[in-house]
């Protein structure tokens, strides 16, 4: 039966997407030196772990994520800086796995979407007001205006 | 049979929803006839599709396993609890809920909106009856959730582990009223749009709708985001998950929509941009619905999911934006554009406010689509997480909570600057003085920390400093300060307590995040370990029996700074149906601060993984959103603003208007 197949289908999906029992960094992983295990931490937090749905590795309790998370523990130990350990990372499992992703031709449009709607909203906005000016209509209230807006403030008491 | 019967009544208020759209779409210039045909067909609808739903409701609490859906997500064992919960914990049980909850709205225009405009009322209910059918139609015909099995099954298979929990009994049916709360607003603009009568009236008749939903939507979301927290078992409260995002969004332009109405209503001004965030706002709670339920997505919050119904959907969302849209085109331009204001005015305030919030919305919305576009027109696979959303999102609500404090003490049309800088230096000062102190104490590791603790605090007491400068504390004796501050006018005080809200809730944030601290270690029974000035005792682990799971049971004494022991208690559980683990993390509430203790695996010793968090004033984020709904609901209570009063009230208020208008004259100028 098809809807029992969609079931099964189903609870795999979910059984690898949820978050369950274990967690994230287990005790043995963490490094004694405080300030690489701090790094590694940070690096985690910005890595995606790739049979999850959404979680970074820091958070992700899957077991490729804590091979991840070794692994970063492992190239800074070696004495990796932060963008080496994440070019490592990056040349073994591609561009999928950065939670920040990068700026190239590709996400060109991703990083500059918001600047550019702010900036176009903001330029609008400065005509708008600057051709009003123009007009040369006053924009102090007129005497409707006054005693429209004394009856709307009256009702809102 | 019953179930046949809902199936039945589902079918039959599709046929009337037909019926009244098309109608009401021709007639709705003609006689009073049609007039109350549409509006019964509305009330008829609503009783239909709650039988409807009840009759599936009812094979759930019964176990009726021969009724597919119950079969798939229920069992005989579950608390009652949840197999009603587990009526909406499903696609098909979802989209009925979303059913029910639109006619309920429409039933709801029907009834309080007798003293709307005859012909505007007509083509709300319309409107409300083309989207009401093409969601029934997507129901009967793609997500039947009245499918019967035979022979039935003995026993069902369980609701997902994750949803048996208070949590799905209120999040989403919250959530709805708050996504489906907006179609209402998307309708009158239509409606605006197709009559071309669109006037401070009509801003009037939208606006409580606008808050109704928007009350609803915000705490729908915080429920949501409180929900995951304990029940996920990692701690966070918030993800920039896809899922997440896309009722975010209807929120953020919710909230711009409910400003702008604000400027239609009072000063007549903005009225295209108050009609293009209405269809915006609605269109984006469907984009929403179809990125959640078409299984585009597919993340930790998808609970159901079926690719072949994404087409259906798409087809909805593109045919119904699409024509909001065209409508929109055609008919915006012959709009009058409303009342002129300076830039430096209550109306340049909330003109700002829409500005950011709008871009906010939808730099949300690029980072949620962009890697399924470039996926599809490229074939390159990216991610989007977190770290891009803190940062976009975050650039731009630092000015956004600069400005508000200003904004709310602005007058309307022309204010001066300077004049209200002078009244808000209180609370900047205060502000600052906090964010120093707390510098001081912590050190400057914690970067922006400082400037975000000023942030919050400089939004919540600049929105108070609004009500304590109206009622002229310091000013005047004591005792007539406090009469005048409790007889300030409802609206003055929703907007103080709902931005109020805000700062509390960017004070959480950013405490939370910059001063958890965690402890990640193995514990054996009779253990302790210290974090953030508390000792955690690890005192019992043993294993107990559920109603449908096994419990592996873990207690601990937590003893804080002043000696006293509280008891706290984590646990894993198995399901037994699915045989699925889930984390009850235990939390303890210290203040606005929380101890989160979650236990994971035992190695081979039975030493027990055990990962702590200390979680300083995380309350204060739902809390201040607690302050945004609450003002909410203030507002609606305000009689003006209510739906079906103005012709009662008006003969009561022209009389109270001798008694009060004196008074009241230095309202508002400020």
């Amino acid at each position: 039966m098809n809807f029992k197949k969609l079931f099964l289908a189903f609870s795999l999906v979910f059984s690898l997407l949820t978050p369950i029992a274990a967690f994230a960094v287990l005790p043995s992983e963490i490094l004694d030196d405080p300030v690489l295990e701090e790094r590694a931490r940070d690096l985690s937090k910005n890595l995606r772990c790739l049979v999850c749905q959404n979680q970074n590795i820091d958070e992700s309790d899957a077991p490729l994520a804590a091979d991840l998370r070794v692994l970063v523990r492992e190239r800074l130990i070696a004495g990796d800086s932060n963008k080496q350990v994440i070019d490592y990372v990056v040349a073994r499992y591609g561009e999928y796995v950065l939670l920040n992703p990068v700026l190239g031709p590709h996400t060109i449009i991703l990083w500059t979407a918001m600047p550019i709607i702010l900036l176009g909203g903001g330029i609008f906005l400065f005509f708008l007001v600057k051709r009003r000016k123009k007009t040369g209509k006053s924009i102090s209230l007129s005497k409707e205006e006054k005693a429209a807006l004394a009856e709307l403030e009256k009702h809102d008491v | 049979m019953l179930i046949e019967l809902g199936h039945f009544a589902l079918i039959l208020a599709f046929v009337i929803a037909i019926i009244q759209a098309v109608l009401g779409l021709i007639y709705w210039r003609s006689d009073v006839r049609i007039a109350n045909f549409v509006r019964s067909a509305a009330i008829w609808q609503f009783i239909l599709i709650s039988f409807s739903f009840m009759s599936v409701v009812y094979a759930f609490v019964v176990s009726d396993f021969s009724l597919s859906l119950a079969y798939q997500h229920s069992y005989s064992l579950q608390p009652l609890i949840y197999k009603i919960t587990a009526v909406w914990g499903n696609h098909e049980g979802s989209i009925l809920l979303w059913v029910l909850i639109l006619v309920l709205f429409s039933a709801a225009v029907a009834v309080f909106g007798r003293d709307l405009p005859r012909q505007l009322r007509t083509l709300v209910l319309a409107v409300q009856g083309i989207l009401g059918a093409a969601f029934m139609g997507f129901s009967i015909f793609t997500s039947n959730p009245f499918a019967r099995l035979d022979p039935a099954p003995f026993e069902g298979t369980d609701l997902n582990p994750i949803l048996q929990d208070i949590g799905l009994a209120i999040h989403p049916p919250l959530l709805y009223l708050g996504y489906v709360g907006f179609s209402v607003c998307f309708s009158f603009a239509i409606a605006a749009l197709i009559s071309g009568k669109i006037d401070a009236a009509w801003a009037r008749w939208v606006r409580p709708w606008t808050v109704v939903s928007w009350v609803f939507l915000t705490l729908g979301n915080a429920m949501g985001s409180y929900w995951a927290y304990y029940e996920l078992g990692w701690g966070g409260w918030w993800f920039w998950d896809p899922v997440e995002n896309s009722s975010f969004m209807p929120w953020l332009v919710g909230t711009a929509l409910m400003h702008s109405a604000i400027v239609m209503e009072k000063r007549n001004a903005l009225k295209i941009w108050t009609i293009f965030l209405a269809i915006m706002t609605f269109s984006l709670s469907l984009l929403g619905a179809f990125l959640v339920r078409s299984g585009i997505l597919t993340s930790v919050h998808t609970f159901a999911s079926d690719p072949t119904r994404g087409l259906v959907l798409l087809a909805l969302l593109g045919v119904s934006i699409g024509a909001a849209f065209t409508i929109f085109a055609i008919r915006a331009p012959s709009l009058r554009a409303g009342g002129l204001f300076a830039p430096i005015s209550r109306e340049g305030a909330l003109v700002l406010n829409n500005l950011f919030l709008a871009t906010a919305t939808a730099a949300i919305l690029v980072g949620t689509l962009y890697p399924l576009i470039l996926d599809a027109l490229m074939g390159a696979r990216i991610s989007v997480g977190a770290p891009f959303f803190d940062l976009t999102f975050g650039v731009l609500m630092v000015p956004l909570l600069i400005v508000l404090p200003f904004g709310a003490f602005l007058g309307w049309k022309r204010a001066d600057l300077i004049a209200v800088t002078q009244r808000l230096a209180g609370a900047a000062g205060l502000a600052l003085l906090i964010a120093i102190v707390i510098f001081m104490l912590t050190g400057a590791e914690i970067r922006l920390a400082p400037l975000g603790v000023f942030l919050g605090f400089w939004v919540a007491f600049g929105s108070m400093a609004d009500l304590i400068y109206r009622s002229k504390f310091g000013k005047i004796a004591l005792g007539e300060s406090l009469k005048r501050l409790f007889g300030l006018s409802k609206s003055i005080w929703s907007t103080a307590l709902a931005h109020f809200g805000v700062g509390v809730t960017v004070i959480g944030i950013v405490i939370v995040s910059a001063w958890e601290s965690e402890n990640i270690t193995t514990m054996k029974v009779g253990e302790s370990v210290d974090l953030a000035g508390y000792s955690i005792k690890f005192t019992v682990a043993d294993e107990r029996q559920g109603p449908n799971y096994t419990i592996s049971h873990f207690e601990f004494d937590v003893m804080a700074k002043n000696g006293k022991v509280r008891q706290v208690v984590s646990e894993k559980r198995v399901y037994m149906a699915s045989s699925m683990p889930t984390t009850e993390a235990g939390i303890l509430t210290y203040g606005f601060s929380q101890l989160y203790v979650a236990v994971g695996d035992a190695d081979e010793e039975g030493v027990q993984v055990v990962r702590i968090w200390h979680k300083p004033y995380i309350l204060l984020i739902w809390i201040g959103t607690l302050f945004m709904a609450g003002a909410g609901f203030l507002s609606l209570s305000n009689r003006k603003a209510r739906v079906g009063v103005p012709k009662q009230a008006k003969a009561k208020r022209a009389k109270a208007k001798v008694n009060k208008s004196k008074a009241k004259t230095n309202k508002g100028s400020a």
